[in-house]
């Protein structure tokens, strides 16, 4: 079985993944855990968007 | 003097989970086995959740054909093989199973191999935040 993701669905696979880890091991309570995971997800995906644009616009 | 601010010592004993046994095994169960390192502080909720994330990313790495380091000539595979040494024991079963590809041949595989060496990495990360746990660096 192979899988093959579109590039924005390995984006936020990776993002998740990497989000709920720093979450928990760079804050100490659980709401901010869950803070900074959601933070830390939404800047992972908000700055792939941004580039994607970028390089679009740069492209035409 | 040990910490100049106030308050520290008292907060570092306090904060330690487990007061005997051997101060490095959350660092060594969590490398070995992502999440171990806090099911032994009996952090069961934080513990399940890096299992998860950490073998997740993994085995997304191994279904999208990532390539296993198995040996290193160039810089570039030192770094790659460093960061899959972190998977612990994830890795040594990835090798005896013979899972992952041993050549990238499509972009997905590129990514996937990205994945698994994320995923060593982010491992070594959780392992070191459980050892930090448990000598009360940081608070339970």
């Amino acid at each position: 079985m192979i899988f093959r993701p579109s590039h924005f669905t390995a984006v936020l696979l990776f993002a998740l993944f990497v989000s709920t880890v720093f979450g928990i091991t760079m804050r100490e309570t659980p709401p901010r855990m869950l803070r900074f995971g959601i933070y830390c997800f939404v800047l992972f995906v908000g700055a792939v968007i941004a580039a994607s644009w970028l390089m679009f616009l740069i492209a035409r | 003097m040990r910490y100049s601010q106030k308050g520290m010592t008292t907060e570092q004993k306090s904060n330690a989970a487990q007061p005997g046994g051997f101060v490095y095994l959350p660092l060594i169960a969590g490398w070995l086995v992502p999440g171990a390192g806090h099911f032994v502080l009996r952090k069961w909720g934080r513990g399940a959740l890096l299992s998860a994330s950490i073998i997740g990313m993994f085995a997304v790495g191994i279904l999208m054909q990532g390539k296993i380091y198995t040996s290193a000539h160039e810089i570039l595979d030192y770094l790659g093989m460093a960061g899959d040494l972190g998977n612990g024991l994830v890795y040594v079963l990835s090798r005896v199973f013979g899972l992952g590809a041993d050549t990238i041949r499509e972009t997905t595989a590129d990514w996937g191999s990205r994945f698994i060496v994320v995923a060593g990495l982010l491992n070594v990360i959780a392992a070191v935040d459980a050892h930090n746990l448990r000598t009360g660096r940081k608070p339970a």
